[in-house]
């Protein structure tokens, strides 16, 4: 019988579950909050997001988690997709692919370790 | 196997699905950025902010939010496919009531999330 | 008597002895409401041409041998009614994902393969004399997998599987729940030895929840399911092996 190698997916089906989850979950209310809602002013109380209240929640514990959490694993999440799709469109270039997002999620992740720890507690 | 998702709605709503993992990625991006901004002090920080305030920028986060819902929908859709039956007192769980389920679970998260930014901001 | 409607069935042909590539032919089909696609093919194996190969076996939806795509669906062509496509004309060709052999016949022996390869039959937990009697197993535990015990061998989900397509190497539906369906029997205890297949390079992960073969699946064994869940078990054994003394599978 053929023998097989073990395959070192369930660490990236892992992150990309993981990241999938916190996205459907948080996703569209970030967006709407970041994105939409305090730059044009609506619901939430002016200046919600002005330097000192976000130097605040990034420097509390529970916040520099909530950033970290939501930009490294958003970023396995796509990369892992988009690297399937690109082998499901007929694109299978091997490194180049993985470079091109596992590589950026790696990057990502460590900026974010970085700044957020530079940050302080 | 060259455009084989062409051929059936069923697979083209999957790379659609697919698909709004770019939104993910750059919204991620988005956020990365004013991560850094933030790192960088109070003047790079309200950079970023007026920056995300441009008209570009509204509608291009208006775009991300349709993909990302999309996103969401989807995600919890495939639950019956993806998660192991759930059995509850010897029955197992209707898929429609899974699905149900997730996305209300998804609702109460993001109205959680709003009221926690309200309370932070206030 | 009402005037006899005639449909348009549209075959994807080969023939290994004579053509380079497949090649369609159209039949002009004369049907009866009652008629399956499969009595299509055989009207025309009987009246037009009887070099027309196809497999069948039942006529009834249990032997699993008539699959075929059927406007592009990968269907049984026996329970598939010409009446339902009337007035448009009717393609059929060889099950997608799969070499052709000849005509709608296609070559079967790397899913066969993949078959044995899970070890598809009970590997006791403990063996036992006939002295000490049968395998108890109580109703709760024979719910656990019977739904997989459902499965024809029809094929239609390895021609509904993109990854299957993508990767022939890929174990791929109908197997993956077939091995489900012994690592969830009371009575048997080689999951372990399965898990190395499910877990390698061509197991489960090969899998990106498209969910279309659970979608054809005619006997709703929902093949789709067995393997996202055999993804978790397989994270598990990939984790947990570092904790276990044992190790997991290799
Ligand atoms: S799982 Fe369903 S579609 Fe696949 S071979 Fe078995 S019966 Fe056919
Ligand atoms: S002839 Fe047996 S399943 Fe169709």
């Amino acid at each position: 019988m053929k023998t097989r190698k073990r395959s070192n997916a369930p660490v990236f089906w892992g992150l990309f579950g993981a990241g999938g989850m916190l996205a459907a979950l948080f996703g569209p209310m970030l967006v709407f909050i970041t994105g939409v809602a305090v730059p044009l002013g609506l619901i939430l109380p002016a200046g919600a997001m002005d330097y000192p209240k976000m130097l605040a929640f990034s420097q509390n514990f529970i916040g520099k988690g909530f950033i970290f959490a939501v930009i490294s694993l958003f970023m396995w999440h796509a990369a892992h997709r988009i690297f399937h799709s690109l082998h499901e469109i007929g694109i299978h270039a091997g490194f180049g692919c993985k470079l091109l997002t596992y590589g950026v999620a790696l990057v990502g992740t460590v900026v974010s370790a970085v700044v957020l720890l530079g940050i302080g507690f | 196997m060259d455009g084989w998702w062409k051929k059936n709605p069923f697979y083209v709503e999957y790379m659609v699905h697919e698909a709004t993992a770019l939104f993910v990625a750059a919204y991620a991006i988005v956020l990365l950025v004013g991560l850094v901004r933030l790192g960088q002090g109070l003047e790079a920080w309200t950079g970023w902010l007026e920056a995300m305030k441009s008209p570009l920028s509204i509608v291009f986060h208006l775009a991300l939010l349709v993909a990302i819902a999309y996103h969401a929908l989807t995600w919890f859709k495939l639950f019956p496919l993806t998660m192991p039956p759930i059995v509850v007192n010897g029955k197992r769980v209707e898929p429609n009531v899974v699905v149900s389920t997730g996305w209300t679970a998804a609702i109460i998260a993001s109205l959680a999330l709003l009221g926690i930014v309200w309370r932070i901001a206030a | 008597m009402s005037e006899q409607k005639v449909i348009e069935i549209e075959v994807l042909r080969y023939l290994p002895e004579s053509d380079q590539a497949p090649r369609s032919e159209v039949y002009k089909v004369p049907f009866t409401d009652d008629m399956s696609v499969l009595q299509g093919a055989q009207y025309i194996k009987d009246h037009f041409d009887g070099s027309l190969t196809f497999r069948w076996s039942c006529r009834m939806a249990i032997c699993g041998s008539c699959g075929m795509m059927i406007n592009g669906i990968p269907k049984l062509s026996c329970e598939t009614f010409i009446r339902d496509y009337y007035p448009n004309r009717i393609t059929i060709e060889a099950l997608a994902n799969f070499p052709i052999e000849k005509d709608l016949v296609v070559d079967l022996s790397g899913f066969i393969e993949k078959l044995e390869a899970i070890q598809p039959y009970i590997i006791p937990k403990e063996p036992r004399t006939v002295e000490q009697g049968e395998y108890i197993q109580t109703p709760a535990q024979f719910a656990e997998y019977i739904q997989f015990t459902s499965c024809i061998n029809c094929t239609l989900c390895y021609a509904a599987c993109p990854q299957v397509g993508l990767n022939p190497e890929f174990i791929g539906p109908a197997a993956i729940a077939l091995a489900h369906r012994y690592n969830m029997d009371s009575r048997d205890g080689g999951q372990a030895q399965r898990m190395e297949l499910l877990a390698s390079e061509d197991g489960v992960y090969n899998c990106s929840a498209v969910g279309y073969c659970s979608e054809v699946c005619p006997k709703h064994v929902d093949p789709g399911n067995a393997v996202n869940i055999n993804k978790i078990n397989a994270a598990k054994d990939y984790f947990l092996r570092f904790l276990s003394p044992k190790g997991g599978a290799k």
